[in-house]
Protein backbone atom coordinates (compact mmCIF):
# COMPACT_ATOMS: atom_id res chain seq x y z
CA UNK A 1 0.00 0.00 0.00
CA UNK A 2 1.10 3.45 -1.26
CA UNK A 3 1.98 6.20 1.06
CA UNK A 4 0.33 9.85 0.44
CA UNK A 5 2.98 12.85 1.06
CA UNK A 6 1.55 15.68 2.90
CA UNK A 7 1.54 17.45 -0.85
CA UNK A 8 -0.48 14.25 -2.22
CA UNK A 9 -3.79 16.79 -2.68
CA UNK A 10 -2.36 19.80 -3.71
CA UNK A 11 -0.17 17.67 -6.62
CA UNK A 12 -3.66 15.97 -7.85
CA UNK A 13 -5.23 19.35 -8.02
CA UNK A 14 -2.50 20.79 -10.15
CA UNK A 15 -2.51 18.28 -12.67
CA UNK A 16 0.37 16.03 -11.19
CA UNK A 17 0.12 12.28 -13.09
CA UNK A 18 0.50 10.33 -10.20
CA UNK A 19 2.28 7.34 -10.41
CA UNK A 20 3.72 4.69 -6.89
CA UNK A 21 7.41 5.54 -6.26
CA UNK A 22 9.09 4.01 -3.28
CA UNK A 23 6.27 3.31 -1.74
CA UNK A 24 4.99 7.11 -2.30
CA UNK A 25 1.98 8.44 -4.41
CA UNK A 26 4.20 10.80 -6.19
CA UNK A 27 4.07 13.30 -9.11
CA UNK A 28 5.72 12.16 -12.48
CA UNK A 29 4.96 15.33 -14.28
CA UNK A 30 2.63 17.80 -14.36
CA UNK A 31 3.10 19.39 -17.78
CA UNK A 32 5.71 17.51 -19.26
CA UNK A 33 9.22 16.20 -18.41
CA UNK A 34 11.02 18.61 -20.70
CA UNK A 35 9.35 22.00 -19.94
CA UNK A 36 9.88 21.04 -15.90
CA UNK A 37 13.51 20.09 -17.00
CA UNK A 38 13.71 23.49 -18.84
CA UNK A 39 12.34 25.48 -16.05
CA UNK A 40 14.99 24.38 -13.80
CA UNK A 41 17.72 25.03 -16.05
CA UNK A 42 16.87 28.20 -16.85
CA UNK A 43 14.29 29.55 -14.15
CA UNK A 44 13.37 27.48 -10.72
CA UNK A 45 11.25 24.09 -10.82
CA UNK A 46 9.83 22.82 -7.02
CA UNK A 47 9.92 19.34 -6.27
CA UNK A 48 8.28 17.21 -3.37
CA UNK A 49 11.06 14.49 -1.78
CA UNK A 50 9.01 14.25 1.52
CA UNK A 51 9.51 10.63 0.43
CA UNK A 52 13.57 11.01 1.26
CA UNK A 53 13.73 9.26 4.71
CA UNK A 54 15.74 11.24 7.61
CA UNK A 55 17.52 9.62 11.28
CA UNK A 56 18.95 11.14 14.14
CA UNK A 57 21.92 11.03 15.43
CA UNK A 58 22.08 11.94 19.03
CA UNK A 59 24.99 12.08 22.10
CA UNK A 60 28.65 11.93 22.25
CA UNK A 61 29.11 9.11 20.47
CA UNK A 62 27.45 10.53 17.17
CA UNK A 63 30.31 10.69 15.16
CA UNK A 64 32.22 8.16 16.07
CA UNK A 65 28.79 5.97 15.34
CA UNK A 66 28.33 7.25 11.92
CA UNK A 67 32.14 7.71 10.69
CA UNK A 68 32.27 4.20 11.04
CA UNK A 69 29.28 3.30 8.80
CA UNK A 70 29.84 6.34 6.13
CA UNK A 71 32.98 5.55 3.44
CA UNK A 72 33.56 9.44 3.21
CA UNK A 73 35.41 11.06 6.69
CA UNK A 74 32.95 13.24 8.18
CA UNK A 75 35.81 14.41 11.05
CA UNK A 76 36.29 18.17 10.61
CA UNK A 77 32.62 19.14 9.77
CA UNK A 78 31.76 22.92 11.05
CA UNK A 79 28.16 23.20 12.27
CA UNK A 80 25.79 23.21 9.41
CA UNK A 81 27.44 21.02 7.34
CA UNK A 82 26.38 18.96 4.69
CA UNK A 83 28.61 15.60 3.53
CA UNK A 84 27.46 13.24 1.18
CA UNK A 85 28.43 9.61 1.39
CA UNK A 86 28.28 6.34 0.51
CA UNK A 87 27.68 3.56 2.98
CA UNK A 88 28.76 -0.16 2.35
CA UNK A 89 28.03 -3.28 2.97
CA UNK A 90 30.63 -6.17 4.54
CA UNK A 91 31.44 -6.65 0.92
CA UNK A 92 32.15 -3.03 -0.01
CA UNK A 93 29.24 -2.68 -2.11
CA UNK A 94 26.66 0.01 -1.66
CA UNK A 95 23.83 -0.33 1.09
CA UNK A 96 22.78 3.25 0.22
CA UNK A 97 24.29 7.10 -0.55
CA UNK A 98 23.19 10.19 1.32
CA UNK A 99 24.49 12.98 3.05
CA UNK A 100 24.71 13.81 6.73
CA UNK A 101 23.78 17.19 8.32
CA UNK A 102 25.82 18.17 10.85
CA UNK A 103 24.05 20.30 13.83
CA UNK A 104 26.36 20.26 16.34
CA UNK A 105 29.16 18.03 17.60
CA UNK A 106 26.70 15.30 19.36
CA UNK A 107 23.81 15.76 17.32
CA UNK A 108 23.70 14.96 13.15
CA UNK A 109 20.90 13.89 10.77
CA UNK A 110 21.38 11.55 8.27
CA UNK A 111 18.82 11.69 4.82
CA UNK A 112 18.77 8.76 2.78
CA UNK A 113 16.88 7.38 0.03
CA UNK A 114 13.17 6.47 0.33
CA UNK A 115 13.15 3.19 -0.99
CA UNK A 116 15.92 2.28 1.40
CA UNK A 117 14.68 3.73 4.41
CA UNK A 118 14.18 0.58 6.07
CA UNK A 119 16.73 -1.10 5.03
CA UNK A 120 19.26 1.61 6.20
CA UNK A 121 17.71 2.03 9.35
CA UNK A 122 18.20 -1.83 10.26
CA UNK A 123 21.72 -1.70 8.59
CA UNK A 124 22.62 1.07 10.85
CA UNK A 125 21.26 -0.16 14.18
CA UNK A 126 22.92 -3.80 13.67
CA UNK A 127 26.58 -1.49 12.96
CA UNK A 128 26.29 1.18 15.83
CA UNK A 129 28.62 1.84 18.35
CA UNK A 130 27.74 2.56 21.94
CA UNK A 131 27.30 5.96 23.02
CA UNK A 132 24.68 7.36 20.63
CA UNK A 133 20.69 7.56 20.24
CA UNK A 134 20.05 7.03 16.83
CA UNK A 135 16.19 7.28 15.72
CA UNK A 136 14.09 7.36 12.43
CA UNK A 137 12.43 11.05 12.91
CA UNK A 138 10.98 10.46 8.61
CA UNK A 139 7.62 11.02 9.05
CA UNK A 140 8.50 14.54 11.25
CA UNK A 141 9.84 16.26 8.10
CA UNK A 142 8.45 16.94 4.75
CA UNK A 143 10.98 18.36 2.60
CA UNK A 144 10.81 20.55 -0.43
CA UNK A 145 13.80 21.42 -3.34
CA UNK A 146 13.77 24.80 -5.06
CA UNK A 147 16.36 24.30 -7.79
CA UNK A 148 17.47 26.58 -10.21
CA UNK A 149 19.20 29.87 -11.33
CA UNK A 150 16.27 31.87 -9.64
CA UNK A 151 15.53 29.89 -6.36
CA UNK A 152 17.92 32.32 -4.13
CA UNK A 153 15.37 35.56 -6.16
CA UNK A 154 12.20 33.53 -4.79
CA UNK A 155 13.38 32.15 -2.19
CA UNK A 156 14.33 36.04 -1.15
CA UNK A 157 10.76 36.44 -1.29
CA UNK A 158 9.64 34.94 1.77
CA UNK A 159 12.39 34.38 3.81
CA UNK A 160 15.35 36.98 5.12
CA UNK A 161 18.73 37.33 3.40
CA UNK A 162 20.80 36.28 6.55
CA UNK A 163 18.45 32.54 6.63
CA UNK A 164 20.65 31.50 3.19
CA UNK A 165 23.36 28.85 3.54
CA UNK A 166 26.22 30.98 2.26
CA UNK A 167 28.10 27.98 0.66
CA UNK A 168 26.89 25.07 -1.64
CA UNK A 169 26.48 21.54 1.50
CA UNK A 170 25.85 24.21 4.21
CA UNK A 171 22.63 24.84 5.95
CA UNK A 172 20.97 27.09 8.26
CA UNK A 173 18.84 24.86 10.57
CA UNK A 174 16.46 27.35 11.76
CA UNK A 175 15.07 29.31 8.99
CA UNK A 176 11.76 30.89 9.04
CA UNK A 177 10.28 30.91 5.83
CA UNK A 178 7.01 32.56 5.15
CA UNK A 179 6.67 31.87 8.85
CA UNK A 180 6.97 28.45 9.06
CA UNK A 181 10.35 26.69 10.60
CA UNK A 182 12.54 25.12 8.38
CA UNK A 183 15.82 23.64 8.11
CA UNK A 184 17.32 25.45 5.14
CA UNK A 185 20.15 23.63 3.11
CA UNK A 186 21.84 24.60 0.41
CA UNK A 187 22.07 21.18 -1.44
CA UNK A 188 19.78 18.89 -4.53
CA UNK A 189 20.21 16.68 -7.28
CA UNK A 190 19.58 18.91 -10.51
CA UNK A 191 23.30 20.01 -10.84
CA UNK A 192 21.53 23.28 -11.18
CA UNK A 193 21.99 26.00 -8.24
CA UNK A 194 19.19 25.22 -5.14
CA UNK A 195 17.46 24.56 -1.95
CA UNK A 196 16.11 21.58 -0.03
CA UNK A 197 13.75 22.84 2.89
CA UNK A 198 12.83 20.78 5.44
CA UNK A 199 9.62 21.69 7.40
CA UNK A 200 6.54 20.02 9.48
CA UNK A 201 4.41 18.00 7.39
CA UNK A 202 1.51 20.34 7.63
CA UNK A 203 3.36 23.52 7.29
CA UNK A 204 4.57 21.84 3.99
CA UNK A 205 1.45 22.41 1.63
CA UNK A 206 1.37 26.53 2.50
CA UNK A 207 4.84 26.66 1.67
CA UNK A 208 4.70 24.83 -1.57
CA UNK A 209 1.60 27.36 -2.58
CA UNK A 210 3.64 30.12 -2.02
CA UNK A 211 7.13 29.45 -3.66
CA UNK A 212 4.67 28.36 -6.93
CA UNK A 213 3.16 31.92 -6.46
CA UNK A 214 7.01 34.07 -6.69
CA UNK A 215 7.00 31.93 -10.07
CA UNK A 216 8.71 28.66 -9.15
CA UNK A 217 7.69 25.70 -11.38
CA UNK A 218 6.25 22.92 -10.07
CA UNK A 219 8.01 19.69 -11.00
CA UNK A 220 7.68 15.41 -10.81
CA UNK A 221 10.01 12.64 -10.67
CA UNK A 222 10.64 12.31 -14.16
CA UNK A 223 12.69 15.69 -14.48
CA UNK A 224 13.91 14.54 -11.04
CA UNK A 225 15.41 11.84 -12.97
CA UNK A 226 16.19 13.49 -16.09
CA UNK A 227 18.54 16.46 -14.33
CA UNK A 228 20.35 14.17 -12.23
CA UNK A 229 21.03 12.35 -15.18
CA UNK A 230 22.37 14.87 -16.98
CA UNK A 231 24.43 15.91 -14.43
CA UNK A 232 25.77 12.68 -14.10
CA UNK A 233 24.77 12.43 -10.62
CA UNK A 234 24.26 8.59 -9.49
CA UNK A 235 20.68 7.21 -8.46
CA UNK A 236 20.93 3.76 -6.44
CA UNK A 237 19.37 1.23 -8.10
CA UNK A 238 20.98 2.33 -10.67
CA UNK A 239 24.84 3.45 -10.68
CA UNK A 240 24.79 2.35 -7.34
CA UNK A 241 23.52 -1.16 -6.02
CA UNK A 242 24.21 -3.68 -3.17
CA UNK A 243 26.94 -5.54 -5.93
CA UNK A 244 28.46 -2.49 -6.88
CA UNK A 245 31.72 -0.43 -4.68
CA UNK A 246 31.75 3.14 -4.68
CA UNK A 247 34.86 3.16 -6.54
CA UNK A 248 33.28 1.32 -9.37
CA UNK A 249 30.60 3.77 -9.09
CA UNK A 250 33.02 7.08 -9.78
CA UNK A 251 32.14 8.11 -5.81
CA UNK A 252 35.99 7.48 -5.02
CA UNK A 253 36.15 11.29 -4.06
CA UNK A 254 33.42 10.81 -1.12
CA UNK A 255 35.64 7.58 -0.26
CA UNK A 256 38.00 8.12 2.85
CA UNK A 257 39.86 4.80 2.92
CA UNK A 258 43.07 6.35 3.97
CA UNK A 259 42.00 8.30 6.63
CA UNK A 260 39.89 6.40 8.63
CA UNK A 261 37.67 2.59 9.35
CA UNK A 262 34.40 1.92 8.14
CA UNK A 263 31.78 -0.95 7.57
CA UNK A 264 33.04 -2.54 4.09
CA UNK A 265 36.67 -0.98 3.35
CA UNK A 266 38.80 -4.01 3.55
CA UNK A 267 36.77 -5.29 1.06
CA UNK A 268 36.34 -2.99 -0.98
CA UNK A 269 39.80 -2.57 -1.25
CA UNK A 270 40.11 -6.14 -2.37
CA UNK A 271 38.00 -6.39 -4.75
CA UNK A 272 39.85 -3.34 -6.63
CA UNK A 273 37.99 -1.57 -9.58
CA UNK A 274 37.06 -4.32 -12.29
CA UNK A 275 34.18 -1.53 -13.59
CA UNK A 276 34.21 1.70 -13.88
CA UNK A 277 30.95 3.96 -14.15
CA UNK A 278 31.40 6.02 -17.91
CA UNK A 279 29.14 8.64 -19.53
CA UNK A 280 28.04 7.52 -23.41
CA UNK A 281 26.34 10.23 -26.18
CA UNK A 282 24.41 7.73 -28.56
CA UNK A 283 25.94 8.74 -31.61
CA UNK A 284 23.28 6.26 -33.77
CA UNK A 285 19.86 6.39 -33.84
CA UNK A 286 17.96 5.31 -30.64
CA UNK A 287 17.79 5.64 -26.83
CA UNK A 288 19.33 3.51 -24.38
CA UNK A 289 17.87 2.43 -21.91
CA UNK A 290 18.41 1.15 -18.55
CA UNK A 291 19.68 -2.62 -18.41
CA UNK A 292 20.67 -2.71 -22.30
CA UNK A 293 24.14 -4.48 -22.69
CA UNK A 294 27.23 -2.36 -24.11
CA UNK A 295 29.72 -4.22 -26.47
CA UNK A 296 32.99 -3.36 -27.85
CA UNK A 297 32.64 -5.02 -31.20
CA UNK A 298 31.18 -8.36 -30.52
CA UNK A 299 32.45 -8.84 -26.68
CA UNK A 300 30.22 -7.71 -23.99
CA UNK A 301 31.21 -5.57 -21.40
CA UNK A 302 28.76 -4.67 -19.64
CA UNK A 303 25.34 -2.42 -19.38
CA UNK A 304 23.53 0.66 -19.01
CA UNK A 305 22.84 2.03 -16.01
CA UNK A 306 20.70 4.55 -16.38
CA UNK A 307 19.63 6.50 -20.17
CA UNK A 308 17.14 8.46 -21.97
CA UNK A 309 17.14 11.72 -24.11
CA UNK A 310 18.56 14.48 -21.81
CA UNK A 311 16.63 17.80 -22.76
CA UNK A 312 19.07 20.67 -22.37
CA UNK A 313 21.84 18.56 -23.42
CA UNK A 314 19.01 18.10 -26.52
CA UNK A 315 20.54 14.33 -27.34
CA UNK A 316 20.40 10.34 -26.00
CA UNK A 317 22.62 9.80 -23.07
CA UNK A 318 23.63 7.21 -20.94
CA UNK A 319 25.55 5.75 -17.83
CA UNK A 320 27.12 2.74 -17.91
CA UNK A 321 29.32 0.39 -16.00
CA UNK A 322 31.65 -1.39 -18.29
CA UNK A 323 34.77 -3.15 -17.61
CA UNK A 324 37.48 -0.69 -16.31
CA UNK A 325 40.02 -1.33 -19.49
CA UNK A 326 37.18 -0.62 -22.33
CA UNK A 327 36.79 2.63 -20.15
CA UNK A 328 38.79 4.92 -22.79
CA UNK A 329 37.63 8.29 -23.62
CA UNK A 330 36.11 8.40 -26.88
CA UNK A 331 36.29 4.79 -27.76
CA UNK A 332 33.49 3.55 -29.97
CA UNK A 333 30.98 0.81 -28.36
CA UNK A 334 27.62 -0.24 -29.34
CA UNK A 335 24.57 -0.57 -27.84
CA UNK A 336 21.83 -3.33 -27.89
CA UNK A 337 18.50 -1.56 -28.11
CA UNK A 338 16.03 -4.06 -28.21
CA UNK A 339 17.72 -6.25 -30.91
CA UNK A 340 19.21 -3.30 -32.75
CA UNK A 341 22.87 -2.34 -32.50
CA UNK A 342 23.27 1.27 -31.58
CA UNK A 343 26.22 3.13 -32.21
CA UNK A 344 27.35 5.91 -28.80
CA UNK A 345 30.68 7.00 -27.56
CA UNK A 346 32.40 7.13 -23.80
CA UNK A 347 32.60 11.17 -23.31
CA UNK A 348 33.38 12.48 -20.31
CA UNK A 349 31.21 12.83 -16.99
CA UNK A 350 29.46 15.10 -16.18
CA UNK A 351 27.66 15.63 -19.13
CA UNK A 352 26.01 19.23 -18.11
CA UNK A 353 27.76 21.29 -15.99
CA UNK A 354 26.30 24.68 -14.93
CA UNK A 355 28.36 27.95 -15.88
CA UNK A 356 29.88 29.58 -12.57
CA UNK A 357 29.09 32.82 -11.53
CA UNK B 1 -9.51 13.66 -19.16
CA UNK B 2 -11.15 14.52 -22.59
CA UNK B 3 -8.78 13.52 -25.26
CA UNK B 4 -9.31 14.63 -29.02
CA UNK B 5 -11.04 11.13 -31.12
CA UNK B 6 -11.77 12.47 -34.82
CA UNK B 7 -14.45 11.38 -35.79
CA UNK B 8 -13.72 10.39 -39.73
CA UNK B 9 -10.93 7.94 -38.19
CA UNK B 10 -10.50 4.14 -37.12
CA UNK B 11 -8.95 3.24 -34.07
CA UNK B 12 -6.70 0.27 -32.68
CA UNK B 13 -7.24 -1.03 -29.06
CA UNK B 14 -3.45 -0.36 -28.66
CA UNK B 15 -4.00 3.53 -29.37
CA UNK B 16 -3.12 3.39 -33.32
CA UNK B 17 -5.47 5.91 -35.72
CA UNK B 18 -5.91 4.38 -39.38
CA UNK B 19 -6.98 6.66 -42.21
CA UNK B 20 -7.67 4.68 -45.46
CA UNK B 21 -7.21 6.39 -48.72
CA UNK B 22 -9.53 6.06 -51.80
CA UNK B 23 -6.54 3.78 -53.18
CA UNK B 24 -6.79 1.41 -50.10
CA UNK B 25 -3.77 2.34 -48.32
CA UNK B 26 -3.73 2.94 -44.59
CA UNK B 27 -2.13 5.60 -42.95
CA UNK B 28 -1.14 5.10 -39.59
CA UNK B 29 -0.54 7.65 -36.52
CA UNK B 30 -0.91 6.65 -32.52
CA UNK B 31 -3.84 8.46 -30.98
CA UNK B 32 -3.71 11.62 -28.36
CA UNK B 33 -4.72 9.29 -25.91
CA UNK B 34 -1.28 7.36 -26.87
CA UNK B 35 0.95 10.57 -26.82
CA UNK B 36 -0.68 11.85 -24.14
CA UNK B 37 0.28 8.45 -21.97
CA UNK B 38 3.96 8.60 -23.28
CA UNK B 39 4.64 12.12 -22.41
CA UNK B 40 7.16 13.88 -24.25
CA UNK B 41 8.52 12.05 -27.33
CA UNK B 42 11.74 12.15 -28.40
CA UNK B 43 12.70 9.50 -31.15
CA UNK B 44 10.63 7.19 -33.56
CA UNK B 45 12.14 4.59 -35.51
CA UNK B 46 10.92 5.08 -38.89
CA UNK B 47 10.41 1.61 -40.89
CA UNK B 48 11.69 1.75 -44.08
CA UNK B 49 10.09 1.21 -47.77
CA UNK B 50 9.47 -1.85 -48.34
CA UNK B 51 8.81 -3.36 -44.81
CA UNK B 52 6.19 -6.02 -44.55
CA UNK B 53 3.85 -5.12 -41.77
CA UNK B 54 1.37 -8.01 -40.13
CA UNK B 55 -1.56 -6.80 -38.96
CA UNK B 56 -1.66 -6.43 -34.14
CA UNK B 57 1.85 -7.61 -34.61
CA UNK B 58 5.27 -5.13 -34.04
CA UNK B 59 5.15 -2.03 -36.70
CA UNK B 60 8.05 0.05 -34.74
CA UNK B 61 9.07 1.36 -31.46
CA UNK B 62 8.69 4.92 -30.30
CA UNK B 63 10.42 6.45 -27.31
CA UNK B 64 9.59 9.36 -25.48
CA UNK B 65 11.57 11.12 -22.09
CA UNK B 66 10.22 8.28 -19.50
CA UNK B 67 9.63 5.16 -21.64
CA UNK B 68 9.47 3.05 -24.89
CA UNK B 69 6.45 1.53 -26.73
CA UNK B 70 5.98 -0.38 -29.63
CA UNK B 71 3.48 0.54 -32.25
CA UNK B 72 1.16 -2.24 -33.63
CA UNK B 73 0.42 -2.28 -37.38
CA UNK B 74 -3.25 -2.57 -37.56
CA UNK B 75 -3.37 -3.89 -40.87
CA UNK B 76 -1.36 -6.49 -42.91
CA UNK B 77 0.54 -4.51 -45.99
CA UNK B 78 4.26 -3.32 -47.02
CA UNK B 79 5.15 0.05 -45.99
CA UNK B 80 4.98 2.45 -49.21
CA UNK B 81 6.40 5.74 -47.32
CA UNK B 82 7.11 7.28 -43.69
CA UNK B 83 6.82 10.15 -42.51
CA UNK B 84 10.59 11.40 -42.66
CA UNK B 85 9.73 15.07 -41.15
CA UNK B 86 9.19 13.30 -37.58
CA UNK B 87 13.21 12.12 -37.83
CA UNK B 88 14.51 15.43 -36.63
CA UNK B 89 10.94 16.58 -35.15
CA UNK B 90 9.10 14.01 -33.30
CA UNK B 91 7.47 16.19 -31.09
CA UNK B 92 5.29 16.90 -33.49
CA UNK B 93 3.24 13.82 -32.59
CA UNK B 94 2.98 15.42 -28.84
CA UNK B 95 1.26 18.72 -30.82
CA UNK B 96 -0.85 17.17 -33.29
CA UNK B 97 -1.33 13.21 -33.22
CA UNK B 98 -3.50 12.99 -35.96
CA UNK B 99 -1.49 15.37 -38.37
CA UNK B 100 2.02 13.47 -37.65
CA UNK B 101 1.21 10.34 -39.43
CA UNK B 102 3.80 7.82 -38.97
CA UNK B 103 3.58 5.36 -42.16
CA UNK B 104 1.31 4.68 -45.33
CA UNK B 105 0.79 0.91 -45.86
CA UNK B 106 -0.25 -0.11 -48.99
CA UNK B 107 -1.04 -3.86 -50.36
CA UNK B 108 -3.24 -3.86 -47.65
CA UNK B 109 -4.27 -7.83 -47.55
CA UNK B 110 -5.74 -7.84 -43.81
CA UNK B 111 -6.73 -5.44 -40.61
CA UNK B 112 -6.75 -5.73 -37.21
CA UNK B 113 -10.18 -5.12 -34.52
CA UNK B 114 -10.37 -1.85 -35.78
CA UNK B 115 -12.60 0.68 -33.43
CA UNK B 116 -14.87 3.52 -34.73
CA UNK B 117 -14.38 6.91 -32.57
CA UNK B 118 -17.53 6.20 -30.04
CA UNK B 119 -15.77 2.45 -29.84
CA UNK B 120 -12.50 3.77 -29.09
CA UNK B 121 -13.80 6.59 -26.43
CA UNK B 122 -15.24 4.00 -24.56
CA UNK B 123 -11.80 1.83 -24.33
CA UNK B 124 -10.04 4.49 -23.49
CA UNK B 125 -12.46 5.20 -21.02
CA UNK B 126 -12.21 1.95 -19.23
CA UNK B 127 -8.65 2.16 -20.06
CA UNK B 128 -8.47 5.04 -17.60
CA UNK B 129 -11.39 3.63 -14.94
Amino acid sequence: MERKTPLYDLHVSLGGKIVPFAGYLLPVQYEGVIKEHMAVREACGLFDVSHMGEVLFEGPGALDALNFLMANDLRGMVDGQVRYSPMLNESGGIVDDLVVCRFDENRYMAVVNAANREKDVQWMREHLKAGVEMTDVSDQWAQLALQGPRSREILLQWTDEANLPKKYYHFCPRAEVAGVECILSRTGYTGEMGYEIYCAPENAEGLFRKLLESGAVPCGLGARDTLRLEAAMPLYGHEMTDEISPLEAGLSWAVKSDTHDFVGREAMLQRGVPRTRVGLKVTGKGIAREGQAVYAGTEPIGWVTSGTHLPYLGGAYAMALIASEQARPDAEVEIDVRGRRVAAKIVPLPFYKRAKG
Amino acid sequence: MAYNIPEELLYTKSHEWVRFTQEGNAVVGITDYAQHSLGDIVFINLPAEGDATTAGEQLTDIESVKAVADILSPVTGTVLRANEELDGAPEAINENPYEAWIVEIGEVTDRAELLSAEEYLRHVEQEEA
